[in-house]
């Protein structure tokens, strides 16, 4: 075949406007850590199984290997490098350093970005919907028990139960 | 990992989605929510020569109740159905199987369209279409048909779809009142393709029935003979006497996940399940 035509691809990454030249395979992920240099976007199974490569797109929560970059022509992406630049997310990031909820560390971006979304809807999930909303990421060390921990722990710090 | 080289195309009308596909027939893949052709593309099981990404085809996402019909548009995202007041309220099948599918991140991009159009024989969406009796809209450049779901799903991953064809949009019957629905599924882990799965329509006071299976055959299958004992409307039969229904009504195939014999024993305890509230 004929060699694929570039995408000029323009987006919001983080807040701040982007714009280059992409292969149309490559995809989300890719383009934030090798073209970025954002590589908090973990990439795991890199065919939607993992959840750490979990970032936002136009708010809601994608697995960034499950879409081409070209697919986010003008749409505003947020990683975990941006995640807290409006101090949103400080409360569940210290909950995961208090509950140990990160051993080796790898899977804690994607959980991170996927429990954003959980606690911007409010209220205080039960830990058996706060494990029904992170079902599709997985921690290979296992430390399922602390992010629950964490993710509630901020849950009930928001709604004024606990004391973080 | 990562996929062929492809050239992408994204159209912005219905009628140029419709051109590029008929012009570039089975060279090209459409690119709907992405969930499985994704992987797909990056273990190269496809290799399409065009990408027809039809995400930004406008009026294809709605969600409309009229006339005593649901029309979904093929691009509806399942948390779309998910968060639906109409589909709670029109169509409780639905609702009931929209938390098995998959993962949260995974039902913000999947569509029901891409869902229907793959056709997995495990998969939640195509049986709750044989359940209701939806029909398909699909269009080509100078033609539009509807097919019944009975008639879409062919086999594995195999449908009704001819090369050029575009799924638009789902015509669903609204149930009528008095009518019982019941999704279940066992799978092995949250958000897993089912072992085995039953979406479950009743209409007690007509004495008909749809019992649709998942995971147990090459397509969503109907259990004719189940069927039969349900709409004689008996109390719960013994265990025996619903595992030589399903026996007789499914064929499964032996999969990763389970074992022929396996799998009739579960659709038959799924069965058990649902028959009080059918």
């Amino acid at each position: 075949m004929t060699q694929p035509h570039w995408f000029p691809l323009s987006l919001r990454v983080n807040g701040l406007a982007v714009q280059a030249l992409v292969e149309p395979r490559q995809h989300l992920a890719d383009f934030l850590r090798d073209q970025l240099g954002l590589t908090g976007t973990h990439l795991g199974c890199e065919y939607g199984v993992c959840g750490a490569c979990t970032v936002r797109v136009n708010g809601r929560i994608v697995r960034a290997c499950l879409m081409l970059a070209a697919q986010a022509q003008n749409c505003e992406v947020q990683t975990i490098e941006g995640l807290d630049a409006q101090g949103n997310f400080q409360d569940l990031q210290q909950a995961f350093v208090q509950r140990n909820a990160l051993q080796c560390g790898f899977c804690t971006p994607g959980m991170v970005m996927c429990a954003s979304a959980l606690l911007e809807q409010g209220g205080c999930p039960s830990r058996t919907e706060i494990r029904a909303h992170i079902s599709g990421n997985y921690c290979r060390c296992t430390g399922y028990e602390a992010i629950v921990d964490a993710i509630e722990l901020t849950a009930q710090s928001r709604a004024g139960i606990a004391k973080a | 990992m990562k996929p062929a080289a492809f050239q992408y195309l994204c159209p912005r009308t219905l009628d140029e989605a419709l051109q590029a596909l008929a012009l570039h027939g089975e060279q090209a893949s459409v690119l709907a929510g992405g969930q499985s052709l994704m992987p797909m593309l990056s273990f190269r099981l496809l290799e399409p020569q065009w990408v027809i990404d039809i995400n930004r085809l406008p009026g294809l996402d709605h969600i409309v109740h009229a006339a005593n019909h649901v029309r979904l548009g093929a691009l509806v995202r399942h948390a779309q159905l998910l968060e639906s007041a109409v589909v709670a309220t029109h169509l409780p099948l639905l609702a009931q199987a929209m938390p098995h599918i998959a993962h949260a991140a995974i039902r913000e991009r999947g569509t029901l369209g891409g869902s229907l159009c793959l056709a997995d024989p495990a998969a939640e969406l195509p049986a709750c279409m044989l359940a209701l009796d939806a029909r398909f809209a699909l269009r080509s450049p100078h033609d539009q048909r509807e097919v019944a779901a009975a008639d879409f799903f062919q086999g594995l991953y195999q449908t009704a779809l001819a090369p050029g064809e575009l799924l638009c949009e789902v015509i669903i019957p609204v149930p009528a009142a008095g009518s019982a629905m019941v999704f279940e599924e066992l799978s092995r882990r949250h958000g897993d393709y089912a072992m085995a799965g039953l979406a479950a329509w009743s209409h007690p006071a007509s004495q008909r029935s749809r019992l649709v299976f998942l995971g147990c055959g090459d397509r969503p299958t109907r259990a004719p003979r189940a069927e039969a004992l349900l709409n004689a409307r008996t109390a719960t039969p013994p265990f025996a006497q619903l595992r030589a229904a399903i026996d007789a009504d499914l064929q499964p195939e032996a999969d990763l996940q389970a074992q022929a014999d396996t799998k009739r024993h579960m659709a038959t305890v799924l069965l058990q399940r649902a028959w009080p509230h059918l």
